[in-house]
């Protein structure tokens, strides 16, 4: 054998192709970093024009106010309302598919939560504003004038009301974050041990009482975990929102009046914004920016961590 | 309650009362859960299909878009149809290689090392950062710079989709065996000709079926070209340079307006646009079931 | 398991076989070294796996490592074509030569290692490719387009392998659709494509059926004048068919860390191993008392 037939330098094409792959899973870094530095620049001048004021209720333009705190408002109402009709719906719907339905109806199950997923956010706005809200409007025009005057239902559903309200965003909020804390919750509730879920049968168990004593202590952090995401999605849901919220920067207990909510009014003003209040629409997806990357952040801890105490269970 | 076993007072009934109450309402409810979401979107679907089936022809897809107060059956969507056929083309051109070598850095060289394990778990929040965000990026970042055009719109869609392929592609090459990839380097293939030649191969099946919902997932919407492509009216053939349109885009406008012919134009256009997400996600399934070898 | 006095009864035939065959090979004089290790030591992180093998392979010969499971053969085997560098934290200490080079220097690329010690698997792993891609991979990797040089190579390595005539009418249908002898005999025929100077073999029939098994150890006998083999088998009276020389392996159990770690008992020619162990252990192993 020649010598040093055995020695040759690791191959170009090898080396840069790991360089490669290096380097595009690092964009995902880059690009949040990037993402961070050059909204937060443009956003500056908002903050640095308004001082503490950028959280004050007032949002006037032509006034030169640019107080947030309506649209904070708005998207902790409408991603409130969104959360509360979702996940009890999205837990059933997974709980249905890993538990009750047998193997064979569950692909079409699956099949119209992946049918739900794929419905754009834009078509859900369309629908929503031009079928959805008109006949919402009818509802809310008689739960409306039934509670009117009484004390606490009255605050929350009295009139004013409208089609196009906080209410109608958070139900087709609702719709849109449903899939995704099914899948995920159903990936969670599906790592249940049989071996637990055979114990309690073999007690004699009902499958409520199965449930609620091996699947739901396995899954609850899981479940939280899609929970959390749900919610940041909820959030950051734009075109449908804009669409059917309102448009109407106030801040009002009525959830069937019209509001306004982070990302709808970044969407249906920085067309015509400039200057510091291009600048203050700017900040507001700074604002939600941070909220949901921390929320994401939590929300993918708490799943990882109860994926891996299964794992090493 | 105790259980007797005296012969001829064994009772093997269901257990009565509220245990059984109980466990039968739960499942309604969980059927219930089901019902409800199937109500929307069988109202949606039928909506769109009711009120878009009319206007949809071929002179609809290919017409130019009219001022918004013309009539319904005048005009088309032409433009938007070729907008968001050039913009969502270019996206996925730019984020799914970079998407797949994303994942194969993080199965085939990462493996469990520190980097890999922060770039995994920072690209699944990233699929949580509100896709208007990745808009008003894109504006900073280049439309003040450049202009509007179509290219800045495929860079914020390419920017939503990157995190989506990268976790879809990673999925796909986990489920590649192991034995594979040895019987490769046994022949004294470099790491990179292992990666090329026979784990990709293997994987192609999940892999394209995973791009091909994010391009559906891209070609949806509507919040990340707001601020880059500055819809317009008129067809753009030149997807780098000049404002663009695209199917979201036009349903959007058309939504807010009272005029009804350009609702019906919009309920057109959503009808194509769920038309295309549904093809591509059937297309993707077919993959999956045909070629994903894999998979499940 | 067997009591000592069916042993007794069942070896007979075994000895009067090794005998009969290693007669021929007694007359055939010792070929040049082709792996020489010296006190190889190896390591998974923390865990001493194997502890100070020694011994030479020699070529044109077939050598089998036989032992219980965890006894390290296989652990041995992939350090002499560097397959172990893929498992993070394996570490070698002691020094492998091949054919005078040093295996585990730091110049040398376990890329051109593996080009020349080529290695099948326990359980056949074809690729999900054409049979003919298959076979052409090896060739195509080291820079081979000629087709009809390909096609070339693909009709000779089919034919050294003993599978030509059962696949040259479906070379394009994918290699999955082989059966499990087919396709480990496919698996040989993609090693010998790259013209290896040694194949490596881990337990290459264990997850085969008898008729299958036989067909490979003919395929071994075959070959062997071209390649030197080194055969890892958990099957005695195959080591006893196959090979000319057998390396039996042992597992020391340290009480106090509770590990077992693999060590090399003896090695000799194969009708000494079975006729006249010379290590109490080996006979126990080979008289079938253990493992």
């Amino acid at each position: 054998m020649p010598a040093g037939a055995l020695t040759k330098k690791r191959p170009l094409g090898d080396r840069s192709f790991q360089v490669i792959a290096l380097a595009a899973g690092l964009l995902v870094l880059v690009i949040l970093v990037l993402i961070a530095v050059s909204t937060g620049q443009q956003a500056s001048l908002w903050f640095t024009s308004q001082g503490w004021k950028i959280f004050s209720t007032t949002w006037n333009p032509a006034n030169n106010q640019f107080g947030a705190l309506a649209f904070i408002y708005g998207t902790a109402i409408t991603a409130a309302i969104a959360i509360v009709m979702a996940v009890p719906v999205s837990v059933g719907i997974a709980l249905l598919l890993t538990e009750v339905v047998p193997r064979r109806w569950a692909r079409p199950v699956v099949t119209v939560i992946d049918l739900l997923a794929v419905v754009p956010s834009v078509v859900w706005g369309l629908w929503g504003i031009l079928v959805f809200a008109p006949w919402l409007q009818r509802i809310y025009t008689s739960i409306g004038n039934g509670v009117d005057g009484i004390p606490v239902l009255g605050s929350l559903f009295g009139p004013p009301v409208s089609g196009a309200s906080f209410f109608t965003a958070g139900i087709i909020l609702a719709f849109m974050i449903t899939p995704i804390v099914t899948s995920l919750s159903r990936e969670v509730i599906a790592t249940t041990p049989t071996i637990d879920k055979e114990g309690a049968y073999a007690l004699g168990a009902t499958r409520l009482e199965m449930i609620r004593g091996t699947v739901w202590p396995h899954s609850k952090g899981g479940v939280t975990g899609a929970v959390l995401l749900g919610l940041g999605r909820a959030m950051g849901e734009t075109i449908a929102a804009a669409l059917v919220i309102g448009s109407s920067a106030t801040i009002t207990s009525h959830l069937f009046a019209p509001g306004y909510n982070m990302p709808s009014v970044i969407a249906n003003q920085f067309g015509e914004a400039s200057g510091v209040f291009r600048s203050a629409l700017m900040g507001l997806g700074v604002l939600l920016f941070a909220f949901t990357i921390i929320i994401n952040i939590v929300a993918r801890g708490i799943v990882e961590r109860s994926a891996r105490r299964q794992r090493g269970a | 309650m105790a259980v007797t076993t005296e012969p001829g007072n064994i009772d093997l009934r269901e257990p009565k009362g509220w245990r059984r109450t109980k466990n039968r309402t739960a499942t309604a409810l969980m059927v219930l859960s089901l019902v409800l979401v199937i109500i929307p979107l069988g109202f949606v679907l039928f909506t769109v299909i009711a009120k878009g089936a009319s206007a949809i022809n071929w002179s609809f897809l290919t017409g130019s878009i009219p001022p918004n107060v013309a009539p319904a059956d005048e005009g088309g969507i032409g433009p938007a149809v070729v907008g968001t056929i050039e913009i969502t083309a270019l996206a996925t051109v730019m984020a799914v290689p970079l998407g797949v070598l994303g994942a194969v850095y993080l199965n085939e060289y990462g493996g469990r090392n520190w980097l890999s394990a922060l770039i995994g778990f920072m690209s699944d929040v990233m699929t949580g950062v509100p896709s208007i965000i990745m808009g008003l990026f894109i504006f900073s970042i280049w439309v003040l710079h450049f202009g509007y055009s179509g290219l800045a719109g495929a860079l914020a869609l390419g920017c939503l989709m990157l995190p989506i392929v990268i976790r879809s592609t990673y999925e796909m090459l986990r489920l590649v065996p192991n034995s594979l990839r040895e019987g490769s380097y046994a022949l004294g293939a470099t790491k990179s000709r292992v990666t090329m030649t026979v784990v990709l191969p293997a994987a192609i099946g999940g892999i394209v079926s995973g791009a091909l919902l994010a391009v559906a997932r891209a070609a949806g919407e509507t919040a990340p070209l707001l601020f880059t492509i500055l819809t317009v009216t008129t067809v753009n053939r030149n997807v780098f340079s000049g404002p663009n349109t695209s199917l979201p885009s036009l349903i959007f406008v058309n939504a807010s307006s009272p005029y009804v012919g350009a609702q019906a134009r919009g309920w057109g256009a959503a009808l194509t646009l769920i038309a295309i997400a549904f093809i591509l996600m059937v297309v993707a399934r077919l993959i999956t079931a045909r070629f994903a070898r894999y998979a499940q | 398991m067997e009591t000592p006095e069916q042993n007794i009864v069942t070896n007979l035939p075994r000895l009067e076989t090794a005998i009969h065959v290693d007669a021929e090979r007694a007359e055939a004089p010792l070929g040049a070294t082709v792996f020489d290790a010296q006190s190889v030591s190896i390591w998974y992180s923390a865990f001493k796996a194997v502890t100070n093998v020694s011994l030479t392979i020699h070529e044109r010969e077939i050598t089998a490592f036989i032992g219980p499971s965890g006894c390290g053969k296989t652990t041995v085997l992939r350090t002499l074509n560097r397959m172990n560098d893929l498992i993070p934290g394996a570490r070698v200490e002691g020094d492998v030569h091949y054919r005078g080079e040093s295996l585990y220097a730091a110049s040398v690329s376990p890329i051109a290692v593996r080009r020349r010690i080529g290695m099948v698997f326990q359980k056949p792993n074809p690729f999900p490719k054409s049979i003919y891609d298959n076979v052409a991979y090896g060739p195509r990797i080291n820079g081979e387009r000629n087709k009809a040089k390909l096609d070339e190579i693909v009709e000779k390595s089919l034919r050294g392998a003993a599978l030509w005539d059962e696949v040259k009418d479906r070379l394009n249908k994918s290699g999955l659709g082989l059966s499990g002898g087919q396709a480990q005999r496919l698996c040989i025929a993609r090693t010998l494509a790259v013209e290896p100077d040694v194949v490596l073999m881990d337990e290459p029939c264990s997850a085969l059926d008898p008729i299958a098994t036989g067909a490979i150890e003919d395929l071994m006998h075959e070959i062997k004048s071209r390649y030197t083999i080194v055969i890892v088998t958990h099957n005695m009276q195959q080591a006893t068919r196959v090979s000319d020389r057998t390396a039996f392996y042992s597992v020391l159990r340290d009480e106090k860390s509770d590990t077992r770690t693999g060590v090399l008992v003896e090695y000799g020619r194969t009708e000494q191993i079975f006729n006249d162990p010379r290590d109490e252990r080996t006979k126990a192993y080979v008289t079938g008392r253990m493992g």
